[in-house]
């Protein structure tokens, strides 16, 4: 990679998460912002309002970290699992994580449990979907491909009807509003203790597939040939599995089901540096994180109210998407 | 060709799919710098013998020996430091350039989470230089031709630096330039001192560049020697179940005569 798209990659993010800060309903002058953010690491004066200070560093500073890791973790997982899969169609909710993780969510709100019980419910079924996916898709001692995928239909499926279950059976007045919103997907309710249950996993997640993203390349070859290099596809698909469903069950438990990123930031990033995953792994983990939090700042400032994630992901991105791909031919190149 | 210790050594070879069996007790030894051809028509085997000694599958039966390693009990990483294998054409999804394709070479020498080092990819470049593709380079690997797609497999498994080559069907997608153009590249990486096994239904390939060939029978047995005496009207018409007949012509250039073979009615 050049040095100057590795700037590029690199200051988009955190140039806009410090913008992030000062937009919103609430305006606080950039240089302020950067007074508070300051005065955390080393004692200045405080000549701000308290409120201002709650606002930046326990509203806006959670928020924007969370939706950073979540679209550079979810954008991380697709690159990975398209290498994988080896099918640029493939997105991180392709074993059944999303579906399973949703239907966690919506148990919890039907009995009405608080959202950090709700988040830990939806992560523990996201994890539990994945590993039914694996078991079943297990033949002699290997999981081929084709077996995960057909396994990951069948377990979303049956995870999607519980959840219409679920929604069939809530209280229509209170209950199965909150669920349908939930599932739209919104950042409303970072705060930092959400961080703190969310971004371990994520990290985890994603450092384990950055390490990994040599044999990526490899295993994209074909698990024949992967093997006849020394790879260890089925230990090398299982890791990739943990990391990918710590990432995607983390994300889908804290925010809701957000679409598209894992599925389209890939293509961009292939755009950008090409098919290795040497490149392409830290390429769509910076654009991901870039992408949700340009998302997540216009869902939180474009109206008086929230506008859910899932309606904006795609509804800004297909636009965009349509014209890279008509630009490209389809190529993406 | 043929002497000395054999680097492999297989004895009592079997294996079966269920209940069929397809082959069984093979004996057979590879020797430093030579192509063996395993021969047959499809559907014989001959693939799955190929894989049988690579690791990729177990026997039913019998040994895989290299020194004094049993291939079969070596841990993926050391069994593709010693043995490469060149499958069938296939077209990948993603359009990696034909370095990054030749680096994955390197990949039995590194850790599980390793990084090819500058070293790694001085090699991959020294191995397209030895297989003469390096204006190849940065070119998409999708985008190449079956021929030239070979050519870069080759580069990649020396850039290896296996001690053996097993190849399955190496020339089946290709026309006729190409053929020639990949066996001669086998046979001269061969004289460089790494055997090359390959697969073929074709037995003429194994008269363009003579070497030892094994002659996979319908009962599932080998019958092996130097091309000329084992590649007969009789032994082709018996495995390919057609009148085959082996012709000769003097040679177009240099002494001798040059012997290819045919459907013949």
């Amino acid at each position: 990679m050049r040095r100057s798209v590795v700037v590029a990659m690199i200051a988009a993010p955190l140039a806009l998460l410090y913008a992030s800060l000062f937009v919103g309903r609430f305006t606080v002058a950039p240089a302020e912002v950067a007074r508070i953010l300051w005065s955390n690491v080393y004692p200045i004066a405080h000549d701000w309002p308290a409120s201002v200070e709650t606002i930046v560093m326990q509203i806006r500073l959670p928020r924007a970290v969370l939706a950073m890791f979540v679209g550079a973790g979810l954008a991380a997982s697709g690159s990975a699992y398209q290498g994988m899969f080896r099918n640029p169609l493939v997105s991180p909710d392709i074993l059944g994580v999303t579906a399973a993780s949703a239907f966690g969510a919506a148990v919890a709100l039907l009995l009405s449990r608080n959202a950090l019980e709700l988040q830990v419910v939806a992560f523990t079924f996201g994890l539990a979907g994945v590993f039914f996916t694996y078991l079943l898709a297990r033949v002699y001692r290997a999981t081929p491909v084709l077996m995960l995928v057909l396994s990951g239909v069948i377990v979303a499926a049956f995870f999607s009807a519980l959840l219409s279950g679920a929604k069939y059976v809530a209280d229509p007045e209170s209950k199965l509003p909150a669920i349908t919103y939930w599932l739209l997907g919104s950042l409303n309710a970072a705060s930092t203790r959400s961080l703190a249950m969310a971004l371990p996993p994520i990290i985890a997640g994603s450092a384990g597939l950055m390490f990994l993203r040599w044999q990526l390349n490899v295993l994209a070859m074909g698990d024949d040939e992967a093997r006849s290099l020394g790879v260890r596809t089925e230990a090398l698909k299982a890791g990739v599995i943990v990391c990918t469903t710590l990432i995607t069950a983390a994300s889908v438990s804290v925010c809701g089901i957000v679409g598209w990123v894992g599925l389209v930031i890939p293509h961009l990033g292939r755009m950008l540096v090409g098919p290795d995953h040497r490149a392409l792994l830290p390429m769509s983990f910076c654009i991901g994180a870039t992408y949700l939090l340009f998302i997540d700042d216009v869902a939180r400032t474009a109206t008086v109210g929230e506008i859910p994630l899932g309606i904006l992901t795609a509804l800004i991105g297909a636009p965009f998407f349509a014209y890279l791909l008509r630009k490209t031919r389809g190529t993406w190149q | 060709m043929a002497v000395g210790e054999p680097l492999i050594e297989v004895r009592g070879a079997a294996f079966k799919y269920g209940e069929r069996t397809v082959f069984a007790s093979i004996d057979l030894d590879i020797f430093t710098g030579e192509v063996l051809t395993i021969l047959g028509p499809n559907g014989c085997g001959k693939s799955t013998l190929l894989r049988c000694i690579g690791g990729a599958l177990r026997l039913a039966e019998g040994t895989v020996r290299m020194g004094n390693d049993d291939l079969s009990t070596l841990d993926p990483g050391a069994r593709a430091r010693r043995i490469g294998f060149l499958f069938q054409d296939h077209t990948p999804t993603f359009p990696f350039t034909v370095l990054d394709v030749t680096v994955m070479g390197r990949t039995p020498h590194m850790s599980i989470f390793g990084m090819p080092s500058p070293r790694d990819t001085a090699l991959a470049e020294e191995a397209l230089d030895t297989v003469g593709i390096r204006h190849l380079k940065n070119r998409p690997y999708t985008e190449l031709s079956g021929g030239e797609r070979q050519l870069v497999l080759l580069s990649r498994t020396l850039a290896q630096q296996p001690d053996a080559i097993l190849l399955d069907e190496p020339t089946s997608h290709l026309d006729m330039r190409n053929q020639v153009l990949c066996l001669k590249t086998i046979g001269a990486l061969a004289a460089l001192g790494r055997p090359m096994i390959m697969t073929t239904h074709d037995p003429n390939h194994a008269f363009l560049y003579p070497g030892r060939v094994a002659l996979m029978k319908p009962d599932g047995s080998l019958l092996t020697g130097p091309a000329s005496d084992v590649i007969t009207n009789a032994t082709l018409s018996m495995i390919y179940g057609t009148d085959i007949g082996v012709f000769s012509v003097a040679r177009r250039a240099g002494p001798g005569e040059f012997k290819f073979c045919s459907p013949w009615q």
